[in-house]
């Protein structure tokens, strides 16, 4: 996602201030019809909690956001690109493989089950990307690596591998992995659900670091503490699309819709 | 139950099961069995060694003087490079072919599927005797455009579209047949090998490669290919002990310089066969046995890793979640 790229998606309309805007996005698996129509924008600088219950198509949207999943109708725009798609002259062209990677790079994203490389090192985790995608030189992406690790408060760790780790101590390390490729936009697709109770604390809080440092966020998340100290708006999903969205104090303490109450009331 | 026995006894006094510090000295469970099986095995290898030793037709000092005499030194040398070079090619096969089979594009999934069900099909003697053959249908192999004994003659052009030609013979000589049989065969299996180890990586890590920007080819080398060696090794190694053995197929090529025919030529000639395939059996488990100790520390350094976390995982096992 290089600035100086040529914007694909003038559609979306001047406002350059958006990071990310979805129009209509459909998403089905065969039969399943998972995502029904979403329509949502993130301005940048926004950190955006989604929530809402199993199911209901939150983890779904946000792998779209990146491409993991083929969205099936609509349009789904990051940082002025149309993701997965080239439109030239009225006609959708999908992306080559290698373009799509392209697409991904400036955009991070954080998984559940952590998945660093368990082959590689701490510091090997986190100097991947930049070295092999980027093609920067390794002692740069070493001293990069060591200042992320050391931000994430795992400088001491940087020559340990994966499995040695605690579930928080992983999870910070795939922040850092991300951040590496110094994305605008970072996904977190429900980062401490595989946490100990006692775990989640420690990623959250280098979560609120980040979100302080102005990165546009979309957290898919069950913490709703967090939803409400740091996050800018909220979003409640159900059954594959946006049932109510505002400021999360506002959601969190007078939901508009009977869905979201009802929600709301079993996890807070 | 209240026969008076030790178990009735009060906690408080001093029990003979236990010395001074609380540890149990129990009378531990005999297992007669044991012994009496034992027993019976030895009986069963003194008879072995005795008949190693007594009966004649073993003629262990003909088998020693013939065992290391040079057509027999020549034989492992050609069983030791088929074995090498039919591996190693057949790894590099079995690398592509299952690539092509778990890649998308449909054209390579129905080429990789083809070629190991042939080579999967056909036995390796079977491979051995057609290769050995092949020459009979064409004297000599050329290169130049397709068909063109039908269409240049229909242009009204005469002459061919042959550019370069050896003769068959030359080309498939009996090593190269065998190197071709044994190969095309163990690509076929280690495809399978091969695939197995990349279906049993973790789709998040491809997830989370592909996330972070890598094309396809890349998440491939890097990521999972790395990680399915553990899977892939193991079963590789066998792969090796037994391509070994298969070698002594490609007599039937013929491709006589191997080990078991020499060995077998030399016990004909003498009218003194058995020790000869005695002698088969001990160069083979020599090599095998070699083989199997390079794959003992293959394996080992491919889980270097893997016994450094469990050692980290004893340590931090209260405090993850997983």
């Amino acid at each position: 996602m290089t600035q100086d790229a040529p914007r694909v998606g003038a559609v979306t309309g001047p406002d350059d201030d958006l990071m990310v805007v979805a129009e209509n996005v459909h998403k089905s698996f065969g039969r399943l019809h998972v995502l029904r129509g979403i329509d949502l924008e993130v301005r940048r600088g926004e950190v955006m909690c989604v929530v809402g219950p199993s199911g209901s198509g939150k983890s779904t949207f946000l792998r779209c956001v990146n491409h993991l999943e083929k969205i099936n109708m609509g349009r789904l725009w990051v940082n002025g690109h149309l993701m997965g798609y080239r439109q030239k002259r009225g006609k959708l062209h999908e992306l080559h493989d290698s373009q799509v990677a392209q697409q991904r790079r400036g955009i991070g994203m954080v998984f559940q089950n952590f998945n660093l490389f368990p082959h590689m090192s701490v510091l090997g985790n986190v100097m991947e990307a930049p070295v092999q995608v980027k093609r920067e030189k390794r002692a740069g992406a070493r001293e990069t690596a060591l200042h992320l690790l050391e931000r994430v408060g795992l400088a001491d760790k940087a020559g340990s591998f994966p499995r040695q780790l605690s579930g928080g101590q992983q999870q910070r390390v795939a922040i850092a992995r991300a951040l590496a490729m110094r994305p605008e936009l970072m996904l977190f697709d429900e980062p401490t659900s595989a946490l100990d109770p006692e775990l989640v604390g420690e990623v959250l809080d280098v979560m609120k670091d980040l979100a302080r440092d102005g990165m546009t966020m979309i957290v898919v998340t069950h913490e709703m503490g967090f939803a409400r100290e740091v996050g800018d708006s909220l979003v409640f999903m159900d059954e594959g699309v946006v049932v109510e969205s505002g400021e999360p104090r506002q959601v969190l303490a007078n939901p508009l819709h009977e869905r979201t109450r009802a929600f709301l009331s079993k996890v807070l | 139950m209240n026969t008076g026995s030790d178990s009735t006894r009060s906690p408080k006094a001093p029990a003979a099961e236990t010395d001074s510090s609380g540890t149990i000295k129990a009378v531990p469970v005999r297992y007669p069995w044991r012994w009496a099986t034992a027993a019976v095995l030895l009986v069963l290898a003194c008879m072995l060694v005795n008949m190693l030793v007594t009966n004649e037709k073993f003629d262990w000092p003909f088998l020693f003087s013939k065992m290391f005499s040079e057509p027999v030194l020549i034989g492992v040398r050609t069983t030791l490079i088929l074995t090498v070079l039919s591996m190693v090619i057949g790894i590099v096969i079995g690398i592509i072919a299952a690539i092509m089979r778990l890649s998308a594009n449909p054209v390579l999934v129905g080429v990789g599927w083809l070629y190991t069900w042939f080579f999967r099909a056909v036995p390796r003697l079977v491979l051995c005797v057609l290769f050995g053959n092949v020459g009979i249908l064409y004297t000599n192999l050329e290169f130049g455009l397709p068909f063109d004994n039908y269409w240049m003659p229909l242009l009204g052009i005469d002459g061919d579209a042959r550019f370069y030609s050896i003769p068959m013979n030359d080309l498939l000589t009996p090593f190269m047949a065998a190197i071709l049989a044994l190969s095309l065969s163990e690509g076929a299996y280690m495809a399978e090998i091969v695939r197995a180890g990349l279906l049993s990586v973790d789709k998040g890590q491809t997830e989370a490669a592909q996330a972070l920007g890598m094309s396809r080819t890349k998440v491939l080398r890097r990521i999972t290919l790395p990680q399915a060696l553990r899977v892939i090794v193991p079963p590789t190694g066998n792969e090796a002990t037994a391509m070994l053995k298969d070698t002594s197929l490609v007599s039937a090529i013929p491709l006589t310089t191997e080990l078991f025919f020499q060995l077998r030529a030399i016990g004909n000639s003498t009218f003194n066969l058995f020790p000869m395939l005695v002698a088969a059996c001990l160069w083979y488990l020599a090599i095998t046995s070699l083989l199997m100790a390079g794959q003992y520390f293959l394996e080992r350094s491919f889980t270097r890793g893997d016994r450094q976390a469990m050692a980290g995982v004893k340590m931090t096992q209260s405090r993850t979640g997983n």
